[in-house]
């Protein structure tokens, strides 16, 4: 074989480290050295980093916990844990090589397997690349306090702990699951939520206890003043309106509603929906920012490790380990590959990354008309903050995926009418097709469509208060029957008296199904 | 920055929740164990037991939306050939239509949960049923081998057992209580005397010698050591636990035997083995199988291959009492045995059997249980079938020991009952 590339393997030259072995004083030189690309050149702006070393047990373990560090007690997470762990065990999954946690400072978990190489990679990626998303996107600082996310953690492991001393594990674990089936239809999605307090939670809690017998409850406020009035259509039709006003109603939370409203809730169990709303919503812009997240982390680490190669710090053997790495990571298998698995939000998150970069630097006629403003400013850090710190999914794509990367990619629309034989290719890769590519390919990535929209429409207080909900039917899909009845089972749970759910058409508002259940004695 | 080392931090945070999740889904989970036990294999207690259980009960539902129905689209990589107007046949459930199946990974719960239990939740789950912690107890005399045991102390003894501090000590308190003069005592006296001579004081001397002859006389009639003051170590011989055990699978391979019974009999060995595992660190199997001879074997033989012949158990009873007399002494090892046969036997050959059970075996096995596998159809248009020759025999003996239990099986369900019904039995005869 002859040698294509003047490869200088170790040749004792002054880079940070050699051979595949790492530990911790590597591991500083490393931190040092990318520090100073990731502020120095890039510009990053990050909480300040935690860095801890687990093995891969410990792994299986953070995997099972929703990737928190601290969590309260669950079975689901036991079974999470199960499936990961024979997974791992037959060999059919490969552990991540790090988790990072949105908190502050920024924890990042590496595992001790990794080779020096992936630890390099795995630092520049989590400790700098997510730990500057966090800290900068504005889903996150707006949603999230990455500052009391931990304090609040330990506060509801260890209030669920004495809720299942006090109450039993049975019964805790009954809310629970009933809160947890909801958690999707626990967050806020437009107001923002005031910021997690710990102080004012234990107060709050301590409040609750002590003076439960004075809670107000609309609820039943509301319907003692009923039976007095003479029957009037217009009067009662006034007071409904009132009351749904008071009531705040539609309310898109359901969690909160529950928490709020629930008639026959004891305090402590309105305090533990309240902890599964608080994690759902915690959650909430990462589920809204995965492509651009991961997108941001992968172009973080792939320009760090090249700059530290042509800085001669890492040998040409260690970035070929991490490209390796890299490659297999971004790959995106076409849609009649076996493999295929819908779009792989590293690889798409990548090239859109890479492809803001090549519009800054080296632009196009065709970019020039499409982005006029980015296109040759040559500054792509800054477009890159920019877009980092003021997009989620949705609107990142619809700004940003150029024409170059339609074709790159290949991408081409495809229509599945009800009823129709076939599927229609209604879009391809070509001038006519890209906006209404991009378009559709950004509102796949719009949570409030991609999860069935599902309101509190009404609570029947002049009858048997049963809990009206209402699913908006949008482009007539439906939702899924067994599960629907699955959860509503579990919302009654909650509720305690009857639960219907309302199917209807989002544009002529005709109910077009109806989920029934029975109240709880 | 920071980095800490978090390696040495308790391991396994999970284990009280997957422990919920097991109790959870115990129902299901002790179902598919016994499907799992047709899989295993008999000494392959190591390790855990691939679970997959259905995933109803474990659930964990949201609001989702349906599969199919509905205008939808997707917008999807590689188009190699289509242009717009394109049609395309709708994919058969299979891959390809996109997004719609694509990126919801709870679809795959619809079907089985599969995980891996640990051995020790296989075999507590195992045992749930069987409450065998009480049986143990009842069950297992675990004695023969003694060792010895310091037991207080003995006025007798050899020498090399002499307990030196006891025996000084009750020395001490005898001098004490018997006002023995110590020699500094008849030193201070013997100096007073030795003054008194020197000052010429004649009166203290004659009186010094009288004390100084006094407390001679009284050191010399009390000894320093008396027979009586000393004491030996003493120790006892206590039974010492025997955590070692061997398990014999005594087999009829002949042509009568079919699959089927092989397959119940396998069962049943599995569960004492399981059984027996739980309880000692060492457990040896061996694998006797026998026609009109007897070998042994190793597993694979056991279960699989076939004999013919004729059957005379006999021959197979006497392997086993040379291999107990060749490699487990009885004093150091449980024994436990477990036959499986369809009941056939040479006719001549049952008095040897219950010789042979009677008079060597059965006294020093723990616990020897014959199973009879009958085939299917004899029970299941309920007439009972007549006793076999070998059962017959096995009967005649079965009251005068309480370790030798004779039982029927006909189907894989009933082998738990049975199972269960062998030691309950003796837990009732024991209390």
């Amino acid at each position: 074989m002859t040698n294509l590339y003047p490869i200088s393997l170790e040749a004792g030259g002054p880079t940070l480290f050699q051979g595949s072995e790492w530990d911790f004083e590597k591991l500083r030189r490393v931190y040092g050295a990318i520090e100073e690309i990731a502020v120095g050149e890039m510009g990053l702006d990050t909480y300040p980093n935690q860095i801890e070393v687990i093995t891969s047990e410990q792994m299986l373990d953070a995997y099972a916990s929703i990737g928190l560090p601290l969590m309260y007690r669950h079975w689901s997470f036991g079974k999470r844990f199960a499936r990961e762990e024979a997974l791992y065990r037959h060999g059919l999954m490969g552990l991540a090589y790090e988790i990072v946690i949105n908190s502050s400072p920024c924890i990042s978990y590496i595992m001790e397997e990794n080779s020096m190489p992936m630890q390099t990679l795995v630092v520049a990626h989590a400790a700098f690349g997510h730990n500057h998303f966090f800290k900068n996107n504005y889903l996150f600082r707006q949603w999230t306090d990455a500052g009391g996310i931990l304090d609040y953690l330990a506060f509801a492991r260890d209030y669920i702990a004495h809720a299942e001393e006090r109450y039993g594990v049975e019964a805790v674990e009954r809310v629970l699951d009933a809160a947890h089936a909801l958690m999707d239809h626990g967050v806020h999605r437009y107001a923002k939520p005031p910021k997690l307090n710990l102080e004012e939670e234990r107060k709050r809690e301590e409040e609750r206890r002590t003076f439960f017998e004075t809670h107000y409850d609309d609820v039943w406020r509301i319907t003692t003043t009923f039976g007095e009035e003479k029957r009037d259509p217009d009067l009662e039709a006034k007071k409904h309106a009132d009351i749904r006003k008071a009531l705040r109603l539609p309310e898109e939370n359901l969690l909160y509603f529950i928490e709020k409203r629930a008639p026959r809730l004891e305090p402590w169990q309105r305090e533990l929906v309240r902890i599964v709303r608080h994690i759902s919503q915690y959650f909430y812009p990462q589920k809204q920012t995965r492509l651009m997240n991961e997108g941001c982390a992968t172009f973080v680490h792939y320009t760090i490790v090249n700059r530290l190669h042509e800085k001669g710090l890492i040998s040409d053997g260690a970035l070929l380990e991490i490209l390796h790495s890299h490659t297999s990571v971004v790959t995106q298998p076409d849609f009649d590959d076996p493999r295929y698995n819908g779009i792989n939000p590293y690889a798409l998150g990548f090239a859109m990354m890479r492809d803001i970069k090549r519009i800054c630097t080296e632009p196009t006629d065709e970019d020039r008309e499409w982005f006029p403003d980015v296109a040759g400013n040559n500054d792509p850090y800054g477009t890159l903050r920019h877009a980092w710190a003021n997009y989620r999914d949705e609107s990142f794509i619809l700004q940003y995926l150029s024409p170059r990367l339609m074709r790159e990619f290949r991408l081409f629309k495809i229509a599945d009418k009800e009823g129709a034989e076939t599927l229609d290719v209604t879009a391809i890769h070509d001038a006519r097709g890209y906006k209404e590519i991009r378009a559709a390919l950004a509102r796949h990535y719009d949570l409030a469509r991609h999860e069935p929209d599902i309101q509190v429409k009404d609570v029947d207080l002049a009858g048997d208060r049963c809990l009206v909900l209402s699913h908006a039917v949008h482009d007539g899909i439906p939702l899924d029957e067994a599960s629907c009845n699955a959860v509503l089972d579990h919302v009654a749970e909650l509720w305690r008296y009857g639960v219907r759910l309302e199917e209807t058409d989002a544009v002529t508002d005709k109910v077009l199904k109806t989920y029934e259940e029975p109240a709880r004695r | 920055m920071n980095i800490i080392d978090r390696r040495p931090n308790p391991k396994g945070k999970s284990l009280a929740n997957r422990q919920r999740f097991i109790e959870r889904a115990k129902d299901e989970v002790k179902r598919s164990l016994v499907d799992a036990l047709k899989r295993r294999k008999l000494g392959d207690a190591e390790g855990g037991e691939k679970i997959s259980i259905p995933a109803r009960g474990i659930q964990e539902p949201s609001f989702q939306h349906a599969r199919r129905g509905g205008n939808r689209d997707y917008v999807v990589p590689g188009n190699k050939q289509f242009v717009v107007g394109d049609k395309i046949e709708r994919p058969k459930g299979g891959q390809g239509d996109g997004r719609g199946k694509a990126g919801n990974s709870d679809n795959g719960e619809q079907d089985n949960f599969e995980f891996v239990l640990s051995k020790e939740e296989f075999l507590d789950l195992f045992f749930d049923d069987l409450e065998l912690p009480e049986l143990i107890k009842t069950n297992l005399k675990e004695t023969e081998a003694t060792q010895l045991t310091r037991a207080g102390y003995s006025i007798d003894g050899t020498p090399a057992n002499l307990n030196l501090r006891r025996t000084m000590r009750n020395s001490l308190a005898r001098r004490i209580s018997l006002s023995r003069p110590s020699p500094s005592q008849i030193d201070a006296i013997r100096r007073q005397l030795e003054f008194a001579r020197a000052a010429d004081d004649f009166e203290g001397a004659a009186q010094g010698q009288h004390d100084l002859e006094a407390a001679e006389r009284r050191a010399k009639r009390f000894a320093f050591i008396d027979p009586l003051d000393v004491r030996y170590n003493r120790f006892d011989r206590v039974p010492k636990p025997i955590t070692q055990a061997v398990m014999f699978c005594l087999m009829d391979v002949s042509g009568s035997m079919t699959e089927a019974m092989k397959d119940l009999a396998k069962r049943f060995f599995l569960l004492l083995h399981v059984f027996l595992t739980k309880r000692y660190k060492h457990l040896d199997i061996v694998f006797i199988r026998h026609t009109s001879n007897a070998e042994e074997v190793d597993e694979d033989t056991f279960f699989h291959s076939r004999e013919t012949g004729g059957t005379i158990v006999s021959t197979a009873l006497e392997e086993m009492l040379r291999i107990v007399k060749d490699r487990y002494p009885p004093g150091q090892w449980n024994i436990y045995a477990a036959q499986a046969s369809d009941g056939d036997n040479f006719s001549e050959d049952g008095e040897r059997c219950a010789q042979l059970l009677h008079d060597e075996l059965l006294p020093m096995s723990q616990y020897f249980a014959y199973i009879e596998v009958g085939a299917d159809a004899t029970l299941r248009h309920g007439f009972p079938s007549p006793p076999t020759d070998l059962w017959r025999t096995y009967a005649e003996i079965a009251p005068a020991h309480s370790n030798f239990a004779l039982r029927r099986v006909a189907e894989p369900s009933q082998i738990f009952p049975v199972f269960h019904e062998l030691f309950a039995k003796r837990r009732d005869k024991a209390a």
